[in-house]
This record gives C-alpha cells, sequence and structure tokens, in this order.
C-alpha cells in the first residue's frame, strides 16, 4: 500500500462518494479480498464458525452464536466470536469460512460509520441490509471454492420502530425472515427448537433464553457446535438489540443464565439415553 | 513581443493570502475548549444541517471555518485518510497529528499551486485514551500552516477579540456547562450569549474513547447554556 502523504481526492467521475469499499478499490485494491486460483487443494482445511441464532423479539432482537470453530474434524479455536455490533443499533453474526467472514465483518463495521460520517447522517437498516449482501455477493468467486460466508443481520428499525431479521445466502440473497433464523451446521437443531418455543410478543429475556436453549440444543445434536464449558468458563456469545442499541451480554451473566435452564429437559434426555452413544 | 507582467514571489504569496483571509472573515467563527469532559467545539451556525464540526474518527474531530464546500471537502478527505488507515493498520493507529500533517501538506500545495487558495481555517481535535492522556488541539491555516495549541483555540475573522474574551476567563478543567457558555459569550459581538437556535456544539467525550464525538443540541443545550 503506498500511504497517501496529502488527502486523497478524485476527479468527478471517479469520487468513490460515500462508500469505504469503493475507497479501498481506488487506493488499495489489495486490501479487498483477492480473485482466488482456478482450485483449492484437498489438502487445505477451512476454518468454519458454526451455528448463530436470531431471534425476534417484543422489543427487537436477540442474537447468540456458540463459540466453536472447527477445520475438518478438529476444533480450530473454542474462543471465536461470531455475534458482532454492525453499529450501536444493528449486529451481525456469522457462519461459514471464518477468516473471510471476520474479515467481512470488520469491511461491513467501516462501511456503516464511513458512511455516517461522509453524509452526516446513518444508513437506513434496509440499506445497511443491502450493503451487506453486496459484501456477500462480492464473496461468491471464493464461495465456490469452498469459503462461502453466510452472516445473520438483524438490528432495531428505529423507522418501524421494530426489530428486523435477515438472512443470505451464498449469491448474497438476501431474505426478511419474520420472527427468527439460524445458521451453520447446528442451524437446523437450533431453529427446531426456537420453532416450538418462539410466541408473538416474546420478551428479551425470554427471547434469550430460548437462543441459549436452542444452542444447547444444536450443540448436543452438532459436532461443530460447542456448548457451555464449565470447566474453562466459556458462554455462548448473546447480544440484545434494541431502542437503546446493541448490547452483548456479559460472561457472568449468560452463564448465571445458562444454569437456569440447564438441568431442565436436557437433562432428562440424558438420562433416559443412558450411555448408549458411548457403546 | 508580448512582455507579461512582472510579480514578485512577495507579491504573489501576499495577494494569494490577502484573498484567502477575506474568504475567512466574512464567514462566522468557532472555538474549541478543553474542558473536564473532554474538548468542546462551540460554533456560530444558524443552520441546522449544513454542519460545521464533524466526527473523522473514534476520537477525532474536525471544525472549519470559511467557505462551506472547501472545508467539506476537507473534511471527508480526512475521514477518508482515516478510515484507510484504520482499516489497513488499527483503530490506535489514527492520530490527529498524522492527519494534521496530511491537511497540512494539502492546504500548502493548493495555497501554492492551484488558481485559487481554499478560503479556510480548520482544526482537528483528539481527546485522550485514558484520563492521563493528553488532548491534542491543531490548528491548520489556509497555506498550511499547523500550530499546535493547549487550552483553548479560535478560528475565524475575529479571532483575536474573541481569543481575548474566552483567555480571560478560561481556566484549566473549566466544566462542560461553562466551557460552552463561555464558548456563546465570547462568539457574540455584544457580549450577550449567543442562544441556542444559533450555535453548533459538538463534544469529544473523554468518557466514550471508543466514539468520543457527539453533537450537543436541543434540551440538553438549553441546559448547559442555563
Amino acid at each position: 500500500m503506498t500511504e497517501p502523504a496529502i488527502l486523497p481526492f478524485f476527479a468527478a467521475g471517479h469520487d468513490p462518494g460515500p462508500s469505504f469499499v469503493e475507497l479501498l478499490r481506488h487506493l488499495a485494491p489489495d486490501a479487498l479480498a483477492a480473485p482466488l486460483g482456478e482450485r483449492r487443494p484437498d489438502t487445505f482445511e477451512i476454518t468454519h464458525a458454526t451455528t448463530v441464532v436470531a431471534i425476534r423479539s417484543v422489543d427487537g432482537v436477540v442474537m447468540a452464536g456458540d463459540r466453536r470453530a472447527t477445520a475438518g474434524h478438529s476444533i480450530a479455536n473454542r474462543r471465536i466470536e461470531k455475534v458482532f455490533a454492525a453499529d450501536e443499533h444493528s449486529g451481525v453474526a456469522i457462519a461459514g469460512a471464518a477468516g473471510p467472514a471476520v474479515e467481512m465483518v470488520r469491511l461491513f463495521q467501516v462501511q456503516l460509520r464511513h458512511y455516517e460520517k461522509v453524509e452526516g447522517e446513518q444508513l437506513s437498516l434496509e440499506g445497511k441490509a443491502n450493503q451487506l449482501a453486496q459484501m456477500v455477493r462480492a464473496n461468491l468467486p471464493a464461495a465456490m471454492q469452498g469459503f462461502v460466508v453466510i452472516p445473520l443481520f438483524a438490528g432495531f428499525d428505529h423507522r418501524r420502530q421494530r426489530g428486523r431479521v435477515f438472512s443470505y445466502d451464498a449469491t448474497g440473497g438476501k431474505y426478511e425472515e419474520a420472527d427468527y433464523q439460524t445458521n451453520g451446521s447446528g442451524g437446523v437443531h437450533a431453529r427446531n427448537w426456537i420453532k416450538s418455543g418462539w410466541h408473538e410478543g416474546l420478551s428479551s429475556d425470554d427471547g434469550v433464553a430460548l437462543a441459549i436453549r436452542s444452542l444447547f440444543a444444536a450443540a448436543d445434536e452438532d459436532a461443530a457446535t460447542g456448548g457451555p464449558d464449565l470447566v474453562r468458563g466459556i458462554y455462548p456469545m448473546v447480544a440484545i438489540i434494541d431502542t437503546d442499541g446493541f448490547r452483548l451480554l456479559d460472561d457472568d451473566d449468560v452463564a448465571a443464565r445458562s444454569q437456569e435452564l440447564l438441568g431442565g429437559a436436557e437433562r432428562g434426555g440424558a438420562e433416559s439415553h443412558g450411555n448408549g452413544a458411548n457403546s | 513581443m508580448n512582455m507579461p507582467f512582472y510579480v514578485s514571489p512577495e507579491q504573489m504569496m501576499k495577494d494569494r493570502a490577502d484573498y484567502a483571509r477575506k474568504g475567512i472573515a466574512r464567514g462566522r467563527s468557532l472555538v474549541a475548549l478543553e474542558c473536564d469532559a473532554g474538548v468542546v467545539i462551540v460554533a456560530e451556525n444558524p443552520s441546522r444541517t449544513l454542519y460545521k464540526i464533524s466526527e473523522i474518527y473514534d476520537r477525532i474531530a474536525f471544525a472549519g471555518v470559511g467557505k462551506y464546500n472547501e472545508f467539506q471537502s476537507l473534511k471527508i478527505g480526512g475521514v477518508r485518510l482515516a478510515d484507510l488507515k484504520g482499516y489497513q493498520y488499527s483503530p490506535e493507529d489514527v492520530s490527529a497529528s498524522s492527519l494534521a500533517n496530511a491537511y497540512a501538506q494539502t492546504l500548502g500545495q493548493v495555497f501554492t499551486h492551484e488558481m485559487k487558495p481554499y478560503e479556510v481555517e480548520i482544526l482537528v481535535a483528539q481527546v485522550g485514551a485514558t484520563p492521563d492522556e493528553p488532548n491534542q488541539l491543531f490548528h491548520i491555516l489556509y497555506d498550511g500552516t499547523v500550530m499546535d495549541e493547549e487550552g483553548f483555540m479560535v478560528l475565524g475573522g475575529e479571532a483575536e477579540r474573541i481569543a481575548e474574551t474566552v483567555g480571560a476567563a478560561f481556566t484549566k478543567d473549566i466544566s462542560l456547562a461553562d466551557a460552552v457558555k463561555l464558548g456563546a459569550r465570547s462568539l457574540a459581538n455584544d457580549g450577550e450569549n449567543l442562544s441556542a437556535g444559533q450555535l453548533e456544539v459538538a463534544l469529544l467525550d473523554r468518557a466514550h474513547p471508543s466514539r468520543a464525538f457527539r453533537r450537543i443540541k436541543g434540551d440538553e443545550l438549553d441546559a448547559l447554556l442555563g
């Protein structure tokens, strides 16, 4: 990168406007993900981040994710973070290839704030969701090689005064979800759990409980999803987004809520199956 | 054969400087003060939408006086430079001093090379990340001259008169309310405070180092002005 000693100015017609991605394209194209070669070698193991959920509540949205990253059959990381504040009033949760996903989140965060500073006002929630869709679409060549990144995006829409949840597919397709969505290898288990517990008017607290429980259910069934780790004190990341903005619950809070839940239905399940899984 | 008029370099620079100063003097002034809460910037600006004070980065603010479109494009240039640096290195590596240097280089270039100099004066302010870390205030003139100042800084055509008023009452660790009132009083011509409707106020809040910039307006501003 050549660091400009003086301010970057652009001729009319070449101005990147409020887009940080366009700015990078002009001034530091190497910083954007390079197109990949023909084919990924089979020996190249991708680190995957797994299960994340977003649940609409009466006050806004609850987002949560487990903490495990896997590479093949190995655990690559026990404490990976999958839930991020996109800005003060929205969050993004990632599943898929961890490297490009984390980089996409960083670019998305800068992009949202860059827009706000240049334009003097924030993008609408819909505008933010569309920006993320463009970034997922830009990742399509990498996705074709196995580096798929599929985020969940959620936020509090101040114009409509309610929480909204958006999901994506690998081509950048953006779909607004009515009530909740999950993603990643354990997503289907989490979704089933949420489906049975979700109702209109769900409070944020109940949403958090449902999120923690659904991740526990996913970890129970899916090897790539990490459950609460009592030995190391590792718990899912849980965030609440409401009219006050995005806030991550601290570990002690999530630990206490997890303790409350465990020993419920899951315990009964364990007893009825005995040690069958190990025999 | 045509003989072009000879203009001495001294005369040419003086003409340009006079031109820039006249443009700046036509606009309204602003003052930045270090206070207990951080750095507060008070500008005379009756517009609710065309801002003179802006956020550049997590702990860095920008303010300009003079020609609106010129300091606006300088602001956007600063945002671009800061975001690029923060993205490619780390947010901690973005500093007011390197931004001030980039502004000085740019304004210096324009002053000597372009058809006309920018009719602006700008400030770049950074609030310390910790209680011990000092704030930084940079004052950059239309020709690229940079000054770093402590305590308070005045920009605009009537800087001398305003600086006298501020200097007489300014103390280290002045409260936010007193700083805003002092700013409002010093910017007024007649010793009366400017009212909330004539002011644009923003604070770099030391208590929020991850995103220190916020505008003070409405009820909060009324309360501070007392």
